[in-house]
């Protein structure tokens, strides 16, 4: 977007906070090129950083705003500076171009969905519910989930918006480009699933999670592996198992477990049967692949 | 092609059956070839060794029998009564095609070295097993069998279908078969059940 002097015009955020535990603007701070950011938008309000203006100003006047932010769920009793979260949302979401949930609190609920506050929701989804009273939002919004979100899929998604990419979306409204893939695609660790060869202890460069440690990202959508975390590393690749944090079932219960039926895995990877499943791991797991078995680096 | 395949086949029955009544070594190739009035080289022509015909008739007893687990497992009832439809089907194919339980007891189990190239672990028996593992994987999910590790409940099932056959092979039942079929389905679900 260009100013009549040919000028580049920030681009106009509104970050608006929900109930959040503020995750999710720590991580956007690990964002690695945030000046350069800074260059192309402008928080005209971030709950840290300094914007240009108060709470209060925002809440109770309309300001000009292209981007509304939501991060954190949404509940019937919230209230920022005395008004309700709802309005707040409502008075920007005729204004802005586009919607964005930040977090997977501000698109399914997640972990504040068990909190006491009044019916607490992401804007569109309990959990995989779809809620009604911001349907008409629906066309506008894209979700960004995660617990938190990765900085840099929210950036390029803003980009995206700032130059009016066609983003394409997945019926959660999260932009294909980075939940298309699951976060098991692109793992270390791929070959270490494909033989059936566990890893035992946290931490460890050998092994898989899948099958002792309760790794979601067989089924969990999302670029952990593709776009590494402070461009260095992800979960998995460290050694943890994913928790499926950009899931609508997260937080499931028991993260270092997996529910196994009679030792065979209740829930198994994205589009794969049982059956078939079942066949390739037992024929697998005979094999005794020393390389695979050793340690990758020796003592 | 169509005649290779059945060729094959004929091949595979015929060798299960001097397999599991003779012995694995006691029969040699020039016996399977003569009882099906072939020659020996047109033999080999099917099966490059002994070995590797022994491997094909195993994974042909668990297509077999993973065939018919599949269709019970498939079936919309109780575990209960699918273990009774387990127990009945193992005992009717000991009395209608006893050569391949006896195949799986005499030869597979029990001459391990001819099958740990290739016959690894579950390779060569995995459509048998994988059907047990389903039918005990949904029977835990519905909540009917208790979780417990899979192999305690692979180990009870199998070797008690197995020890039965056994006995009966050995002539030391009073009765046939068919006649435990209630108990011992009722015994095996009994230990498994939640
Ligand atoms: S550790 Fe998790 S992500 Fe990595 S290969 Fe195993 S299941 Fe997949
Ligand atoms: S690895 Fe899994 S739990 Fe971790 S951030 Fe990625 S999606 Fe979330």
């Amino acid at each position: 977007m260009k100013n009549p002097n040919g000028e580049n015009k920030k681009i106009k955020i509104l970050w608006l906070s929900g109930i959040s535990c503020y995750g999710n603007i720590h991580s956007f701070f690990n964002y690695p090129h945030m000046e350069v950011f800074l260059e192309d938008f402008e928080f005209i309000y971030h709950p840290v950083l300094d914007s240009t203006f108060s709470l209060k100003e925002i809440v109770n006047e309309t300001k000009e705003c292209n981007i509304l932010l939501i991060d954190g769920a949404i509940s019937d009793d919230f209230h920022r500076a005395d008004v309700n979260i709802k309005d707040i949302i409502n008075r920007y979401a005729t204004s802005v171009n586009r919607i964005v949930t930040v977090g997977t609190c501000a698109t399914f609920g997640g972990i504040f969905k068990y909190s006491d506050f009044q019916s607490p929701r992401g804007l569109h989804f309990c959990g995989d519910e779809l809620q009604t009273d911001f349907l008409h939002l629906r066309n506008k919004t894209i979700s960004i989930s995660g617990c938190p979100i990765q900085p840099e899929v929210l950036v390029n998604t803003l980009y995206e918006i700032k130059n009016q990419t066609d983003i394409k979306l997945d019926t959660f409204l999260r932009p294909k480009e980075y939940y298309a893939y699951t976060v098991h695609n692109g793992c270390t660790r791929n070959e270490y699933f494909e033989y059936k060869v566990d890893g035992h202890k946290f931490g460890e460069l050998e092994g898989c999670l899948f099958y002792d440690h309760g790794c979601q990202a067989p089924y969990t959508a999302g670029s952990c592996n593709k776009i590494l975390w402070n461009e260095q590393n992800s979960k998995t690749r460290s050694g943890s198992p994913c928790f499926g944090c950009t899931e609508y079932t997260f937080p499931k219960m028991s993260l270092y477990d997996t529910k196994k039926n009679m030792g065979i895995p209740q829930n198994l990877p994205l589009g794969v049967p049982k059956r078939a499943y079942l066949t390739i791991a037992g024929v697998t797991k005979a094999f005794s692949i020393q390389r695979l078995e050793k340690k990758l680096i020796d003592d | 092609m169509e005649k290779k395949v059945t060729k094959k086949e004929q091949i595979i029955q015929a060798a299960l059956e001097l397999f599991a009544y003779k012995g694995f070594y006691s029969t040699t190739i020039p016996d399977i070839a003569s009882s099906l009035k072939m020659s020996v080289g047109n033999m080999y022509n099917y099966f490059k060794s002994k070995d590797i015909l022994a491997k094909e008739i195993i994974k042909y007893i668990s297509i077999y029998l993973g065939n018919e687990l599949k269709k019970i497992n498939e079936e919309q009832i109780s575990t209960k009564e699918k273990t009774k439809k387990i127990v009945t089907m193992y005992f009717n194919i000991a009395s209608s095609r006893p050569e391949m339980i006896d195949y799986f007891l005499r030869v597979y189990l029990s001459n391990r070295e001819v099958f740990k190239d290739g016959c690894e672990g579950m390779a060569c028996v995995s459509e048998f097993v994988t059907e047990i593992m389903i039918f005990f994987e949904e029977g835990v999910q519905k909540g009917e069998l208790k979780e417990q590790d899979f192999f305690s409940a692979f180990g009870l099932f199998m070797g008690y279908l197995g020890g039965m056959v056994f006995l009966n092979g050995e002539k030391i039942l009073p009765n046939e078969l068919t006649y435990y079929i209630d108990d011992i389905s009722n015994n095996i679900y009994n230990a498994l059940k939640k």
